[in-house]
């Protein structure tokens, strides 16, 4: 086996962070973190990251040394959903705290710093590891007017243009920042796009989900401060060893689908059993997340296990993607009355039809002239 | 277009356009039909002309014996590729809620694994029609373009659906998206093509029928 690189090697730009000085393994090691809970986290990230059992002491070696990078989380058309998801990981459980294990210089709800202090943190922070830091955004930018969200007179738009300039990496957390989300919604009043459409050349690692799973906003910080760069991404930009496979192909229910068993309505004997909840719209077969494998509240379930169908909320455009309680294959409009419409169309244009067929045959009939001998005989 | 984008599409718009086409196309060739009239027939009747038409409906629907043995394959190929249809298109759970959304009524599904059979057994059964077809030099000699355009779009959902159920070479909602593209390729197109047999089939059935049956003749 290959010697261990050390994160210096891995991770070139970890060199010149870590605003304190500290390695995360310091860091861990201060909170009372075991090493058998770390080589656990290290060991969970690996499999979900799909990489090789062999890979585990690299990631540990590499996590353990690695110097806290300087992360600046902007938040912009957002609930804050997606930070209450990263601080409900279960603290003090090792995902939280390999948050704690990077340098947040700038976070609006997290930090204690406020106003000018806080943006002066924020300015510090991006001009001393300029190049190296690691640049978080949640939230959707308003492109209809810069007065819907700014912060501290700055609009979102200028702010994620300045911070991006220098960013080693770009991570949009949340469905707002990856695709839109809910701001994006029709009819988007605010004019609200995702980060990868104003920060057109660097790439941006979609987190989508809303909100996105605590581990896989860890997973995706553990991959860069272990190997340096952005992990294997899909069509959409989302890391594929979270996003790779849908809640479907994932499902426990599946072999109910499969079966062609399904839940009617939220109270039958068929949710009571827990059948497939396809006909209650469950949006899992065009989903693609991790929810069905890492779950949600430190593994203990995820919305179908709960008994809800999926939303879908990792997907571009879930909110106008039909109802959440319509089933995937059905129309997204209302098909009966179309139809109506076009029967009604149909008997007046085949009735005008029919009665000038009969007008021709008519017409026809009366210029009907008999043919005689004469007519047929040569030479008339 | 992102395969959100697609499905969106294909589930909305799409749906909407190839729903308006199939209605008001079938209904204006059904009015125009059953315009075209019957001449008035002076005779005195020597039987039903109701009873003569159901009754074929049904009799033209059994091969005798001899048809039977002269297109055996043809009967059979036909027979199981039309059944499996029927059961693909309305016993599927999926199926069923959008026949249910657009006119309110619903029946039991069968088990989506049986279905799935169906549709292999029906895909199945095309592709040797479609071969049969090429083989026979009569039957060659009669197909124009349009046969094989017929067949292609009958073909298509089938295998789309095939390949959305078994999640098969495109991502989940891009092959949703593909199979209800090509349902409604095939609802714009059955009113223009011979498969708008599926509306008129029985009608006409009955009216050969009827006219025998008044003629006190069996048919």
């Amino acid at each position: 086996m290959e010697p261990v690189k050390s994160p210096m090697d891995l991770n070139p730009a970890v060199k010149s962070t870590g605003a304190q000085g500290e390695t995360v393994g310091e860091a861990l090691r201060r909170q009372g973190i075991s090493r058998r809970g770390f080589l656990k986290f290290c060991a969970t990230t690996a499999s979900l990251m799909a990489l090789p059992p062999t890979m585990i002491p690299r990631i540990a070696e590499a996590l353990e040394n690695a110097r806290r990078p300087s992360v600046i989380w902007l938040s912009f058309q957002e609930c804050t959903g997606c930070t209450e998801s990263l601080t409900r990981s279960h603290a003090p459980t090792i995902e939280g705290l390999i948050f704690d294990a990077i340098s947040l210089d700038y976070h609006h709800t997290l930090q204690a710093a406020a106003g000018d202090a806080a943006e002066a943190a924020r300015e510090e922070a991006m001009k001393e590891n300029y190049g190296n830091y690691v640049l978080v955004v949640d939230g959707s930018i308003p492109l209809g007017n810069p007065g819907y969200s700014t912060i501290a007179g700055v609009s979102n738009e200028d702010m994620l243009k300045e911070a991006a300039a220098g960013a080693a990496a770009i991570i949009a957390v949340g469905s707002c920042s990856a695709f839109g989300g809910l701001p994006n919604a029709d009819p988007n009043p605010t004019g609200a796009v995702s980060v990868q459409e104003i920060i057109t050349d660097k790439p941006v690692v979609n987190v989508p989900g809303c909100p996105p799973i605590p581990v896989v906003i860890t997973g995706v910080l553990a991959h860069f401060l272990t190997f340096g760069g952005l992990p294997e991404l899909d069509q959409l930009g989302r890391p594929v060893a979270f996003y790779g496979q849908s809640i479907h192909d994932r499902c426990y229910r599946r072999p109910f689908y499969d079966k062609g068993l399904f839940a009617e309505t939220f109270d039958d004997e068929g949710a009571r059993k827990g059948w497939c909840l396809y006909k209650l719209g469950c949006k899992g077969p065009t989903t693609y997340n991790a929810c069905a494998v890492t779950k949600w509240n430190d593994g203990t379930s995820f919305p179908i296990e709960a008994g809800h169908p999926c939303l879908g909320c990792s997907e571009p455009k879930f909110w106008d993607a039909g109802g959440f309680y319509e089933a995937l294959s059905t129309p997204t409009t209302d098909i009966a009355r179309t139809a109506v419409y076009a029967v009604a169309a149909g008997a007046a244009a085949g009735v005008a039809a029919g009665a000038l067929n009969k007008a021709n045959k008519k017409r026809a009939l009366s210029e009907h002239q008999t043919t005689t001998l004469d007519d047929l005989s040569p030479g008339t | 277009m992102t395969a959100t984008e697609w499905l969106l599409w294909a589930r909305g718009p799409a749906f909407e356009i190839a729903t308006v086409i199939l209605v008001m196309g079938i209904i204006v060739r059904l009015i125009e039909i059953l315009m075209l009239g019957r001449k008035e027939n002076l005779a005195a009747p020597k039987g039903s002309a109701t009873t003569g038409g159901l009754r074929t409906i049904v009799s033209r629907s059994v091969p005798d014996s001899g048809t039977f043995q002269r297109s055996t394959f043809t009967i059979v190929a036909g027979y199981i590729f039309h059944i499996g249809l029927f059961v693909v298109i309305f016993l599927l759970a999926p199926h069923i809620l959008v026949f249910s959304k657009l006119t309110g009524l619903s029946w039991p599904a069968l088990p989506t694994t049986i279905v799935d059979a169906f549709a292999v057994i029906t895909i199945l059964a095309l592709i040797a029609v479609l071969i049969n077809r090429l083989n026979n030099k009569v039957k060659r000699y009669l197909s124009g373009p349009m046969d094989y355009i017929v067949w292609a779009l009958t073909t298509l959902p089938l295998i789309t659906g095939y390949m959305a159920f078994h999640r098969i070479g495109f991502s989940g909602p891009m092959l949703i998206a593909l199979h209800i593209m090509s349902v409604e390729l095939l609802m714009i197109a059955i009113p223009f093509t011979k498969l708008s047999h599926a509306f008129t089939l029985f009608l006409a059935r009955f009216y050969n029928g009827a006219v025998t049956g008044i003629k006190g003749v069996q048919s």
